[in-house]
């Protein structure tokens, strides 16, 4: 069958259309350093806030349009220093070697240890925590709990709540004997809701709003302290960190402006609706 | 046949549209190549299989590269997929072909071939909630092998029951009436005639369904545990290849990250021996 002239018109300018939208979009990168958009990339535990206050912010401003990509801490490091992202979301406190970037910080987040909620443990010393993560003890049994095994939870490499939760109980990565290793804090109460013989640990925001929603986890006070929004905002509660917004330089313009949103007590509500502390009273 | 302008600028649109595709094979492939290249400069490849386990954000000096049990939990995953989906899919096929009656045939059709379009993360997530606590309280913790392989074998289902339906619709309908004529019975029919006629398609329909397997990546991080380790139960958590680039390239930099670029290399390997083989098998060698 021959096709008719038209169709092949048709055909010929789709084809060319598509061509045109593939090849001149690798140029159009330079076109985003715009003035009224700005980028934030990193911490998956910062990102669903500053969706939130990045909605306010574009309220308020209209024309700017704020894009939150989240990637995890060592993302919102490296894209603030690249130039890749305006502002980095960082979910620790920076280290030596990141002087040369600004922190702002906007809020407090600790990590908490969780369990189900049916398992009759009530607290874990450090000790407990350390021996069942190195599977020293594989019983909870051993620790005042039913006779089963422990599945044991781990977070996956170079995420800031597995290097805070290391950092704090004086582990190396590669000492822990997980059963499960998880990607997001989601993904981590999913599993021990899921599991009566569990342990894991999350953001302390992410775990206080499930279990208050009826969802089957219990949190684990830490050397005697409750893990709650409370004990992390007077500053007992031992496994807690901040959570920074780092910038390359001294921030101008639309960034200086949010980065001053952002920090203000006008966005205390956003803060505590997703269980963070916040800093400014 | 004379050829008018218009049939010439055709045949130049096509063969572009061919170079185009073709060249983003390559790229893809030389891409892989190039991010993966440092690594395998500074770890070297000989660590990737050496190495004690696998703990790459320490970079080429500090960290551990070992790539194997990763290879083997795909590998263990995917043959344990198959070899429960491809009866189960060449098995509906022929019930759909051969037996169903002509509304509930109708029926069963669309029902896998909405089964085959049910988003990935969908099964995840309820391997996730509902499998994982299952088979916790038989056999903690839940989150191992025998989830990845159930869960994968209901994703890989739909696509070998469609391919083998579709290699039994391309079945020469003279065998089916010759088999008539001899008198076979239904059963006689499909297992002496059917299926060794379509013994390629049918060879086929399953190496499709491996490649489907090998490359999921959302479901089995969901539920298969993620643990680096060689298992030795199907009830241990385990790490495949693709769960492992999903689980860290988001946090992944430079040496670790071209660790993940080699783990996709070696994906792309697997894929491409396996299209190879496809490829071979479907040529009608299967049947020399």
């Amino acid at each position: 069958m021959i096709p008719r002239p038209h169709l092949v018109r048709a055909i010929a300018l789709l084809v060319l259309g598509l061509l045109f939208c593939v090849f001149p979009g690798c140029s159009s990168n330079d076109a985003d350093k715009n003035e009224n958009q700005i980028v934030l990339t990193g911490s998956s535990t910062v990102a669903p806030l500053m969706s939130e206050i990045a909605k306010q912010f574009e309220s308020l401003h209209p024309g700017v349009r704020v894009d939150v990509q989240s990637g995890g801490s060592s993302r919102g490091v490296a894209d603030a220093r690249r130039g890749l992202a305006d502002i980095g979301m960082v979910s620790r406190d920076l280290k030596a070697e990141e002087q040369d970037l600004t922190a702002f910080p906007i809020a407090r987040d600790g990590v908490c240890v969780i369990i189900h909620r049916d398992n009759p443990v009530a607290s874990l010393t450090d000790d407990q925590v350390v021996a069942i993560y190195t599977d020293r003890i594989n019983n909870w049994k051993d620790v005042g709990g039913a006779d089963a095994p422990i599945t044991v939870v781990n977070k996956a490499e170079g995420r800031s709540t597995l290097e805070l939760f290391v950092g704090h109980f004086q582990l190396d990565n590669k000492q822990i004997k997980a059963d499960a290793v998880i990607g997001d804090n989601e993904q981590g109460i999913k599993t021990v809701a899921g599991n009566r013989h569990a342990i894991g640990y999350v953001s302390i925001g992410t775990a206080e709003y499930d279990a208050t929603h009826d969802v089957e986890i219990k949190l684990l006070p830490l050397a005697g302290i409750a893990a709650s929004i409370e004990n992390v905002r007077a500053g007992d509660f031992p496994l807690s960190r901040p959570l920074n917004l780092v910038v390359k330089g001294t921030p101008t313009g639309i960034v200086a402006e949010f980065i001053k949103f952002a920090r203000s007590r006008d966005v205390n509500q956003i803060i505590l609706e997703q269980y963070f502390v916040p800093l400014s009273q | 046949m004379s050829r008018s302008r218009s049939d010439v600028a055709l045949v130049w649109i096509l063969r572009g549209c061919g170079l185009l595709t073709g060249a983003i094979t390559v790229v893809i492939v030389g891409f892989l190549l190039w991010e993966s290249l440092p690594a395998i400069r500074d770890v070297g490849v000989r660590r990737f299989v050496s190495d004690q386990s696998w703990h790459p954000s320490a970079g080429a000096a500090g960290g551990q590269f070992n790539l194997v049990p990763m290879i083997v939990a795909t590998a263990l995953a995917t043959a344990g997929a198959v070899l429960l989906a491809a009866p189960l899919g060449i098995g509906s096929a022929v019930f759909a072909h051969f037996y169903a009656p002509r509304q509930l045939r109708h029926t069963h059709g669309k029902m896998i071939e909405l089964l085959a379009g049910i988003p990935s993360v969908v099964y995840g997530l309820w391997g996730l909630v509902v499998l994982v606590p299952l088979i916790a309280r038989w056999h903690p913790p839940g989150t191992s092998l025998f989830s990845a392989i159930i869960v994968l074998t209901i994703m890989i289902l739909p696509t070998i029951a469609l391919l083998a339906g579709a290699a039994f619709d391309n079945l020469p309908s003279e065998y089916l009436r010759a088999s008539a004529a001899l008198g076979l019975s239904r059963g006689r029919t499909v297992l002496s005639v059917v299926l060794p006629a379509s013994r390629s398609g049918l060879f086929t329909a399953v190496l499709l369904g491996t490649g489907r397997a090998i490359g999921e990546t959302m479901a089995v991080l969901m539920v298969a545990g993620n643990v680096v380790q060689n298992p030795t139960s199907i009830f241990q958590p385990v790490r495949t290849i693709t769960a492992n680039i999903a689980l860290e390239m988001a946090y992944a930099m430079e040496g670790h990250r071209s660790a993940l670029f080699v783990c996709g290399l070696l994906l792309m390997g697997m894929v491409i021996v396996l299209v190879g083989f496809a490829e071979w098998v479907s040529q009608g060698r299967i049947h020399g």
